[in-house]
């Protein structure tokens, strides 16, 4: 070989083997076709669990502001219920109660082996019955009927009514019997509606604001007294300042209240008296009516115009009764800000991690640690994380942050307390291992002909670095930052301790200087399903919140997640193309 | 043509072989170079000097360190763990093994052009000025003439010129080679170092990048490095065989493929090995 002469060595023939007796075909194990139905039906299962998780939710979450019709029943001692049907199933009754039935009623049971159909009404009038929802047998129900006169009129406080329309009154006039339909009792709604909102918006943004200068005012006071000293010539001046202002803004304070006042009694004048289906009356103002309508009376435009003045109430509004009702937005939004800023955060620490650990950082024992480290920190439970932001970012970092710039607030807190920011930072740490896992495999598939390229070029690292490796790794890191995301976005645990509370009508952003508040407690849409479906008063009223909610949520994170993933593939595309 | 008279063989390492005068001058003078991976030696004493404006062809059988050889030129063996090297490799007075060699600045005298043609993910006007813009360069009247230049000294600007912004990546194979080509000389570089730049191409590319390699050499001292030996004859001035590790001969082209001194040489370029 070495000399160009080497002769080519052919092995000598060696005996063959024992002929063994061919197959007529392939076995199943040699082509692996066990292993693949296992793996098959494993992805198959894992696909049918998901599909119908979400088409539960989708189906329940959908289905919940859609009009039911009103039932008006019959029951057996000659009591009349109306409701609307919610769900059914059976139930064994108690002996004595069987043996208290008539002879026909009794045969049925025997005949189901003692079981009972039954359904659930939502009956609503709580502030006559108590009670909202009633269980009722099927041997209670004597009739059922669905007359068109029975509304169902949902309300700013003690939830929803049903029932009919006695009569409305306006001003000082007289009671006038009406039906809902009359256009004399929906402009008298408007109007008590229109006007519910402007004392609404007075009390929220005038007042609001005057609320605002007042304590501002206040507390640049006491910062003079903190800079010059208690009853230096400069506190002495701002507080004579802060009296002329509040006197004249407690003149602006008066106008408004008895603005306020006066619509107040216009308001408790418009009236609508209504009856339950045993005749019970019930007079309320017309302002507290948000929505009614003759259940059984409605056709399809109605229908599907009530179905979506729900959705948007419910995107749009705040909540009330107790988050059972009304609207999420604050949720929705304290949900996408914190997760965008959490986004913003992260996108960029863990970026840069990952290249210093990958790029620059020398390969030996110590980045292994980091490196095995950093994968452990996705393994931690997000409580840790909780309760770590709230020692951290909150107590140390904020406490630090109130006593140096806000000491004049003191000792209510500022930073020092849970809101927007900290959530984020804290979800942020719970995250950034999957953005640096996933940027350090970016990178690391980064071909290592472009690298030399670009060096060859005469490129230093740097520019190397930010003109091949990261515009080549970023669809890798996009990928990295959407787990992130969508994780960061359906974490709840933690948020529960650094800043995410029942209810935070005020949100991050608004209209009073210096507009962003990221200090703010906020709400979120996870510890909103949490909340309503375990923490409130009525737990069959929260159920279907609990679902539209879950809806909700899913969509807001699949729209996020989606937004990226657009991104994604038109950067991989700006990439994309055949080497040959 | 230079006439080489002498070869030589590792018996007599130590005298660096210099092509007789009549060339244009010597650009790399490489003496008693060592180079090893960790504590594997890949390369044992190379001397050779590689002369201005011509063609050198680095030949031999896959592994004998070759591209090794190609990569000390400019120090792209740096960016791997664990390589330790002796000797000298002098580029007129300076020594660019030393500590203090500017790196990047030596590399910016270099162009390189790969096995594989790598086109950054960017426009085809982008590539060909990247070595530009990593300089520093920001006039854009100057980047658009560099640009045309080199495409068509890479012979690339027929087939080019209409489609500058578009992505280089829908270039075919061959066009992508050449547009490598381009980028290694945007830079007005004094030497090309070519990596096996055929191998991952059709007869008829490597035929056309053959050509320019034959037209580029007026103005660049190009060394190549390719397992084909009927391209090294057809392409070279100057032939260098290495095996394992070693360099065995050195000499004219001609020489080498009609007449070697070394029977390992014989036997390599006459196909018995390799």
């Amino acid at each position: 070989m070495m000399d160009g002469r080497a002769t080519l060595r052919v092995p000598a023939p060696s005996r063959a083997p024992a002929a063994r007796p061919r197959h007529a075909s392939t076995d199943l194990a040699a082509l692996g076709e066990p292993y693949l139905w296992t793996l098959g039906g494993c992805l198959a299962l894992g696909i049918a669990m998901v599909a119908g998780l979400l088409l539960l939710v989708f189906w329940n979450g959908a289905l919940t502001f859609w009009p039911q019709p009103i039932a008006v029943l019959e029951l057996a001692g000659g009591e009349r219920l109306a409701g609307v049907e919610t769900r059914g199933g059976t139930y064994r009754p108690r002996p004595d109660v069987v043996a208290a039935l008539p002879p026909t009623a009794q045969a049925v049971v025997a005949q189901n082996r003692g079981l009972v159909e039954r359904t659930l009404y939502r009956t609503g009038n709580f502030d006559l019955y108590g009670d909202d929802f009633r269980w009722v047998s099927s041997f209670q129900i004597a009739g059922i009927q669905y007359p068109t006169d029975m509304l169902f009129v949902e309300r700013l406080e003690w939830g929803v009514f049903i029932g009919r329309l006695r009569s409305f009154q306006v001003g000082a006039g007289e009671p006038v019997q009406a039906a809902v339909s009359d256009a004399a009792f929906q402009a008298a709604h408007a109007v008590a509606r229109a006007r519910a909102q402007s004392i609404r918006a007075i009390e929220r943004h005038e007042i609001g604001r005057i609320n605002n200068t007042l304590e501002r005012e206040r507390l640049g006071a006491r910062r003079v007294a903190f800079d010059h000293g208690e009853g230096s010539g400069e506190h002495q001046a701002a507080l004579a300042r802060l009296a002329s202002l509040t006197s004249r803004l407690e003149q602006d304070y008066a106008g408004l209240a008895r603005e306020v006042e006066r619509l107040k009694a216009m308001d408790a004048q418009d009236r609508a008296r209504f009856a339950d289906v045993g005749g019970r009356e019930k007079e309320m103002p017309l302002s507290q009516i948000v929505r009614l309508y003759a259940a059984n009376d409605l056709n399809a435009v109605q229908q599907v115009a009530i179905y979506l003045a729900r959705w948007w109430e419910f995107v749009s509004d705040e909540p009330r009764e107790a988050n059972t009702e009304g609207g999420v937005w604050p949720a929705i939004f304290g949900t996408l800000a914190m997760t965008l800023l959490m986004v913003v955060v992260v996108a960029p620490f863990g970026v840069v991690t990952a290249l210093y650990l990958r790029e620059y950082a020398k390969q030996g024992r110590l980045v292994s640690i980091v490196r095995i480290s950093v994968n452990n920190l996705a393994g931690v439970p997000s409580i840790v994380y909780g309760v770590f932001g709230l020692g951290f970012f909150a107590y140390f970092l904020g406490g630090s942050i109130d006593q140096l710039f806000f000491p004049e607030r003191l000792p209510s807190p500022t930073f020092g307390t849970g809101g927007l920011l900290w959530s984020s930072l804290t979800l942020a740490l719970l995250t950034v291992p999957v953005v640096i896992v996933a940027t350090e495999e970016a990178i690391a598939a980064v071909p290592r002909s472009m690298r030399e390229g670009s060096l060859a070029c005469g490129a230093s690292k740097w520019q190397t670095i930010r003109h091949i490796v990261l515009p080549r790794a970023m669809p890798g890191i996009m990928t990295g930052i959407i787990l992130a995301m969508a994780r960061g976005a359906s974490e709840v645990a933690p948020l529960m301790l650094v800043g995410v509370v029942k209810l935070a009508p005020e949100l991050p952003i608004d209209g009073t200087f210096p507009y962003l508040h990221p200090e703010r407690s906020f709400m979120h849409l996870g510890f909103h399903i949490y909340d309503v479906g375990f923490q409130s008063r009525n737990s069959e009223a929260g159920k279907p919140m609990v679902f539209v909610t879950t809806l909700l949520l899913i969509t807001l994170i699949t729209a996020m997640t989606a937004t990226a993933i657009v991104v994604r593939a038109r950067l991989s595309r700006k990439f994309a193309g055949s080497q040959f | 043509m230079t006439v080489v008279t002498s070869h030589r063989s590792p018996e007599v390492a130590g005298t660096a072989y210099h092509p007789a005068a009549g060339g244009h001058g010597i650009a790399v003078e490489i003496d008693k170079f060592n180079l090893w991976y960790g504590k594997s030696q890949a390369l044992f004493d190379v001397s050779l000097a590689i002369e201005k404006r011509m063609v050198t062809a680095l030949i031999g059988p896959s592994g004998c360190g070759k591209s090794t050889l190609l990569r000390a030129l400019n120090r792209m063996n740096d960016l791997i763990d664990g390589v330790r090297i002796t000797g000298k490799i002098a580029i007129g007075p300076q020594d660019i093994l030393d500590r203090g060699t500017d790196v990047i600045q030596l590399r910016k005298r270099m162009g390189m052009v790969f096995q594989k043609p790598n086109p950054f993910p960017m426009s085809i006007f982008d590539n060909v000025v990247y070595p530009l813009r990593v300089d520093g360069v920001r006039d854009r009247r100057l980047l658009v003439e560099t640009c045309e230049q080199a495409l068509k000294s890479a012979a690339l600007w027929e087939e080019a010129k209409d489609r500058l912004y578009e992505s280089a990546l829908s270039l075919s194979g061959g066009q992508q080679q050449r547009l490598c080509i381009a980028r290694a000389i945007a830079g007005n570089p004094e030497i090309l170092l070519m990596d096996e730049p055929c191998s991952a191409l059709d007869p008829m590319a490597t035929s056309r990048i053959e050509e320019l390699i034959d037209g580029l050499k007026a103005d660049y001292t190009i060394v190549i490095v390719t397992h084909n030996m009927q391209q090294a004859a057809r392409v070279s001035n100057n032939t260098a065989f290495m095996y394992l590790g070693r360099l065995i001969e050195y000499g004219d082209t001609d020489g080498i493929f009609t007449n070697p001194t070394e029977a390992q040489t014989l036997a390599y370029v006459t196909g018995r090995f390799g």
